[in-house]
């Protein structure tokens, strides 16, 4: 009974390792913690493994094919800042239309734009955590459009001097695509700000406009053609994603907008240098979706190469569509905009400082790959180095938990089932959890010396000596009344 | 047309001057200058000064110096135009408000242009009245906020009168441009005030007001000056506040004023000048020490005009994409996105103006980039480093303002090369970003009483309190000269 209890409480269903690790890693662990609202993860993931059994086939199958696919990605991270780039209003996702607005981010007559100086501050710390070599001096220019969500005419940004250029990207990939190392190049790091919001009405014969998020600052990345598969993209994404939380500049939330990736895939036989045409593909609101619309899109142009067809892939904007599951064209080829750049002439030159870059640098917290390698340096297994170092509140555990001396390996089993699957069922996140790290710690060294036996077979009631164990902590005042009860749950109410 | 400028009827030529000329004009120039106060004796009366003492004296009410003023407008205004919007009725009552304050608050209450009527040109945005920026397309527009110059003005106690005319978003040099009315030139009223600043001008010209807030990207207060024969200020770029000016081009624009006097220009700069935190390009340089001393100077070579017109439509094409009928101003609805994009400009913005956003967007396109935008900011360079040069050895450059006096109405319109060539005299300054000072100087023939010509003094960066000064001791000497239009002694 002891025995079955345990084991029931090591694999619990609703969080099966296999394919949990997978979702984890693209939907990084955060989901699994913060419960409240990614529900859609839940059937997300559902629908995830079939198609990346398919997609890492088909990975393997494109070579044979003799094809070699090339895909890049243009990310926009929307920064966190307490107002927004070039003004002083605050920006609140779902706030009402058109609230978060003052004549300068709507573009009145005689207004002119003041730099946010913390858009600045973040843009380094991104630059330096993608190995990027930073501008020490570098402008902001006008791109010029007219679009109803546009309120000048042009939107600010940087063209041809970017703060941060030439960096690159350390990931692994998830275990079950193979695992493996991967470096990607990033080519540039710009600041601009991010146009409003049209909404469209259903008959189609009006749209509104709203404002509140003209002005937010963005971070453009820009990365090498480096990635050959739609995992590879996927997790470069989720990358992204894991080091804009950790250094705080951004929510890194792409159903939010918070986080937007444009994915540029062309095709081309293998062996060949010149690279094939390129498509670029909007509308992907998860890294699954960026995965399946990337996979989907290089097999529709292969099979047009393999029909003698390759006239046909036009560079052009497709969108992908989740429903049917497959890319269309957004609009005809219009020929490349000539956005009419020229230096913004109401903004002086940025120029920074190594002592302003060391400051920054100081102030960076370890970052995903570092812990990574340091938690595989302990003798970690791959799958259980990206559960633990993928999400920034976990491994702050994590830590926390080593920092009063448990042994890791313990620490990364009771963190990765009981917990995991505890904090799951009451839709808790890591950082909401009543128990403490320290406490966690006391429970593994327990176990280690003895205090509860480790041996698990025979006749022995482990149920009834982990109660006693616990109780005895409990009155002897080690362990607090919360975290009793959550051991508590976690033994005994899974039943 | 009117005659050449005649070298016997100027005081100061741009020749170089012989030895025997130049100690003569050194011994001019070193009279000491006289203490504002002892100003109303002399020749350049200073109104903002005597406004002062009246009203620190109780000799005079804010309430009777307003209508007095307001007076003269109403006499003035059917021919001369000076104003689009008139805030009369708010002018007299804020003069009521400011005499209750002196009763109670005594001196406390009297600011550095407490009474003072002033004209706004209309594009700078006041928040209580209309800005158009003389154009149909902001037609009814009111901004939410006041300009930081405005702002200034009004904290310093001064009364805004009214928003004066001026050619569309700041283009053009006769005010003809105007989406809304023709200003005349107080001096003839068949001929134009000057541009782009025309308004301004002339309601100072005509005493409507004291003084008065103009722009200046390529000597719009220079030249409308020098037509209207009353002193106009150019600051540096940097000096006084961008905010609420609504942007024609960007690196050259600046907020000027203009006065009946030095000393009124210099006390209007001295209240609107300084570092605005809401202008990135606003400068915290302090009002530096000033030299006393005027040197002649060869004539400089250069050619200017081709890359300031491009330079200010490339930015003129940018800063006006926002008038697009969409969140504010006029709209004219269509059917799809491009037709109410299209329509709303067709409608909304003047012939001028259409024209330089035209050749703006010409030369930044794709390929033309290079050619154009990027060469004229090379030889923007070169402008600059030659006044930075001449200013190394000589304090202050002199020349004449404009080309000639006032054109007849009519005269230019429809020939625009000509018109951008009366501007030769002025764009160099812009392209260098450095101040200047334009002062009547002098008559040439025409109108019923002769039509005034005005003097450039320009000066290095920041030095507007060394150019003031010399304008000032300038104006002492020309003591035989009155430039009150002849309209004014009418009725």
């Amino acid at each position: 009974m002891a025995l079955t209890l345990l084991r029931g409480i090591r694999t619990p269903t609703l969080f099966r390792r296999n394919a949990g690790l997978f979702f984890t890693t693209i939907h990084p662990p955060l989901s699994s913690f913060t419960t409240r609202a990614e529900s859609v993860q839940a059937t997300e993931s559902k629908a995830a493994p079939k198609s990346i059994q398919l997609a890492t086939k088909e990975a393997a199958e494109h070579k044979t094919q003799g094809f070699e696919a090339v895909i890049g990605i243009e990310t926009h991270v929307q920064l966190s800042t307490v107002t927004k780039a070039f003004c002083s209003c605050p920006y609140n996702y779902g706030s009402q239309p058109n609230s978060t607005v003052c004549p300068t981010c709507m573009g009145h007559p005689g207004t002119l734009p003041v730099l946010n100086a913390k858009v600045v501050e973040c843009a380094v710390k991104l630059g330096l955590a993608l190995n990027c070599e930073i501008s020490m001096t570098s402008k902001f220019d006008r791109k010029q459009y007219f679009y109803p969500d546009l309120p000048k005419g042009y939107q600010i940004s940087q063209f041809d001097i970017p703060i941060a250029k030439e960096g690159y990207l350390d990931l692994d990939l998830p275990v079950e695509f193979g695992g493996g190392h991967r470096r990607f190049g990033v080519t540039r790091v710009h600041m601009e700000e991010d146009a409003g919001k049209l909404l469209h009405s259903e008959s189609g014969s009006y749209s509104q406009v709203d404002l509140n998020r003209a002005g937010v600052p963005l971070l453009e990345i820009v990365s090498e053609p480096d990635m050959r598969t739609g995992i590879e993209a996927a997790e470069y994404g989720a990358e992204i994603q894991r080091l804009v939380r950790y250094l705080g500049v951004s929510n890194g939330n792409m159903q939010e907008g918070s986080l937007r990736c444009d994915v540029n895939v062309s095709v081309r036989p293998v062996g060949q240098s010149k690279f094939g045409t390129k498509v670029e593909i909007k509308n992907m609101n998860s890294f699954s979706a960026i995965n399946r619309a990337i996979d989907y899109e290089i097999s529709r142009q292969i099979v047009l190469h393999k029909e003698g067809q390759a006239d046909q892939i036009v560079q052009e904007t497709r969108l992908w569509d989740e429903s049917s599951q497959k890319t269309f064209t957004m609009r005809k080829k219009e020929g490349l905009a000539d956005y009419r750049y020229f230096p913004e002439p109401d903004l002086p030159e940025i120029v920074l400082t190594s002592d302003y870059i060391d400051e920054i640098h100081k102030s960076m917290p370890e970052l995903p790959e570092a812990k990574r390698r340091r938690y595989e340096n302990m003798g970690l297994s791959m799958q259980d180095v990206l559960f633990l170092a993928n999400d920034d509140n976990v491994a702050r555990f994590f830590d926390s938990t080593l920092e009063h001396d448990a042994d890791a390996k313990l620490a990364a089993n009771w963190i990765m089932g009981d917990i995991a699957a505890y904090l799951k069922n009451e839709k808790l996140s890591i950082d909401e959890i009543k128990l403490t790290p320290l406490e966690l710690s006391e429970l593994i060294a327990s176990i280690k010396n003895g205090t509860i036996s480790g041996k698990i077979g025979k006749e022995v009631d482990l149920s009834n000596l982990l109660y006693s164990f616990l109780l005895t902590e409990y009155e002897g005042g080690t362990l607090s009344f919360d975290s009793f009860f959550i051991f508590f749950d976690l033994e005994f109410a899974q039943k | 047309m009117p005659p050449p400028l005649q070298a016997q009827r100027l005081l100061l030529s741009h020749r170089r001057l012989t030895p025997s000329n130049r100690r003569r004009f050194t011994a001019v120039s070193s009279l000491p200058s006289a203490p504002a106060k002892t100003l109303a004796t002399g020749a350049a009366p200073s109104s903002i000064l005597s406004i002062r003492e009246s009203l620190l004296s109780g000799e005079r009410t804010a309430a009777d110096i307003t209508a007095d003023y307001l007076s003269r407008l109403r006499r003035t205004e059917p021919s001369v135009r000076s104003f689009i919007h008139l805030a009369d009725a708010a002018a007299e009552r804020e003069a009521e408000e400011l005499d209750r304050r002196i009763a109670t608050g005594g001196h406390d209450a009297v600011g550095p242009l407490a009474g003072v009527l002033v004209g706004v040109k209309d594009n700078l945005c006041t928040a209580n009245m209309p800005s158009t920026g003389g154009s149909q397309i902001l037609d009814g527009y009111r901004p939410a906020y006041d300009a930081t110059a405005v702002r200034r003005l009004r904290e310093a106690g001064a009364i805004v009168v009214g928003k004066t005319n001026l050619d569309e978003f700041g283009m053009g040099s006769t005010t003809e441009g105007s989406g809304f009315q023709v200003t005349t030139n107080p001096w003839d009223g068949s001929r134009v005030p000057g541009g782009s600043s025309g308004g301004s001008a002339s309601a100072v010209s005509a005493r409507q007001c004291v003084v008065s807030l103009g722009s200046d990207t390529g000597g719009s207060v220079r030249q409308p000056a020098s037509f209207c024969g009353v002193v106009g200020l150019k600051p540096t770029y940097g000096r006084v506040s961008r905010f609420g000016l609504m942007a024609y081009a960007s690196s050259l624009d600046v907020v000027g004023c203009f006065g009946s006097s030095v000393v009124d220009t210099a006390t209007v700069l001295s209240v609107i000048a300084g570092h605005d935190k809401m202008d990135s390009t606003s400068s915290s340089h302090d009002v530096p020490d000033y030299k006393s001393e005027l040197i002649p100077l060869d004539l400089l070579e250069s050619k200017p005009l081709n890359a300031y017109y491009i330079l200010a439509s490339s930015e003129a094409s940018s800063n006006l994409s926002r008038y697009d009928g969409i969140r504010y101003g006029r709209q004219v609805s269509a059917d799809d996105l491009n037709g109410l994009y299209g329509g709303s400009r067709a409608n909304g913005l003047g012939h001028e103006v259409k024209m330089r956003i035209l050749m703006g967007t010409y030369a930044l396109s794709a390929g033309y980039y290079d050619a154009y935008y990027k060469r004229a900011q090379q030889v923007r360079t070169l402008v600059k480093k030659s006044f930075n040069e001449a200013l190394e050895r000589y304090d202050i450059l002199v020349s004449p303002a404009a080309p000639s006096a006032a054109y007849k109405i009519g005269e230019k319109i429809n020939d625009p090369l000509a018109m951008y060539a009366g501007d030769i005299m002025t764009v160099n300054v812009n392209l260098a970003g450095l101040p200047a000072l334009v002062v009547p100087c002098g008559f040439v023939e025409g109108g019923s009483a002769g039509l005034p010509v005005g003097l450039q003094m320009i000066g290095s960066p920041f030095s507007e309190g060394n150019l003031l000064r010399v304008g000032h001791i300038f104006e002492q000497t020309l003591q035989n000269f009155s430039f009150v239009p002849p309209l004014l002694a009418e009725g």
